[in-house]
């Protein structure tokens, strides 16, 4: 559960908390799934909080101007930051990944937080990428660039 | 002090994945300290893979630095306080966890 004040969290605690680790966003169908994500997630009950770099945010907030889909978004760097001092917490955290990099932050939030993770690696390394996860968390492997169709399929068994 | 965008740096190492930038600090320095993800470094909490090696020469201070687009650096600063800093915290040595 997000908590930047540190107080009463069990007082805030209504509904699942879910974060979304979003990094970066050269892989389209990054964008349009966590737009789905976010929107599936949120109409199950599910409270969802987006962490992602700046040039994400900026897609996020042309692509959804009223925020219907994608609600709080934080900085990836400062949520990570949060993390590390243990300001924060949630239930489960979803993190996308299609670069060395993206394994990288995976696996720093995994050694931060010991919610339930789901690590969804995409592009056209997905393959070879999954290869370098060496730690405990759940995993939607598809290697994909635009076409969202299996990434959606794949996560829907997960969530719905 | 200030955070690592603004550091006077020298990159060493740029768009190369987290092993390669461990790697070069195992081969370059004998002075290597190994930390865990999220350990505060020049204001900003480091992203890695542990154990995350950091070298060390005198005052200067060889980090890795991930970016979610461009993979990892591998920085070059000289800092005498933070270096100081570094070698009060008898950190680990050695690459075992």
């Amino acid at each position: 559960m997000i908590n930047n004040s540190g107080n009463n969290m069990n007082e805030q605690k209504e509904k699942n908390e879910v974060i979304l680790f979003l990094g970066c966003p050269e892989v389209p169908v990054q964008m349009g799934i966590s737009l789905y994500l976010s929107y599936i997630l949120v109409k199950k009950g599910y409270s969802v909080t987006v962490a992602a770099n700046p040039s994400v945010i900026k897609l996020a907030r042309v692509s959804d101007p009223e925020r219907h889909y994608m609600g709080r978004m934080i900085d990836l760097d400062h949520c990570i930051g949060d993390l590390a001092e243990k300001k924060i917490s949630f239930d489960t955290a979803i993190a996308f990944a299609h670069n060395d990099a993206g394994i990288t932050y995976a696996t720093t939030i995994r050694y931060l937080h010991a919610s339930r993770l789901i690590l969804v690696i995409i592009g056209r390394n997905a393959e070879d990428l999954k290869k370098l996860v060496d730690f405990q968390c759940e995993m939607v492997v598809e290697k994909t660039v635009h076409n969202p169709v299996e990434l959606k399929k794949k996560l829907d068994e997960v969530f719905l | 002090m200030t955070c690592v965008e603004d550091l006077d740096k020298e990159v060493i190492l740029q768009g190369s994945s987290f092993k390669e930038s461990r790697e070069y600090v195992e081969a370059g320095f004998t002075e290597i300290y190994y930390v865990d993800p999220g350990f505060r470094l020049f204001e900003k909490h480091i992203i890695g893979i542990p154990p995350i090696a950091i070298g060390m020469d005198h005052d200067f201070i060889v980090f890795p630095f991930t970016k979610p687009c461009y993979g990892t650096f591998l920085l070059k600063v000289e800092d005498a306080e933070e270096a100081k800093r570094l070698r009060s915290l008898k950190l680990n040595t050695k690459k075992g966890r």
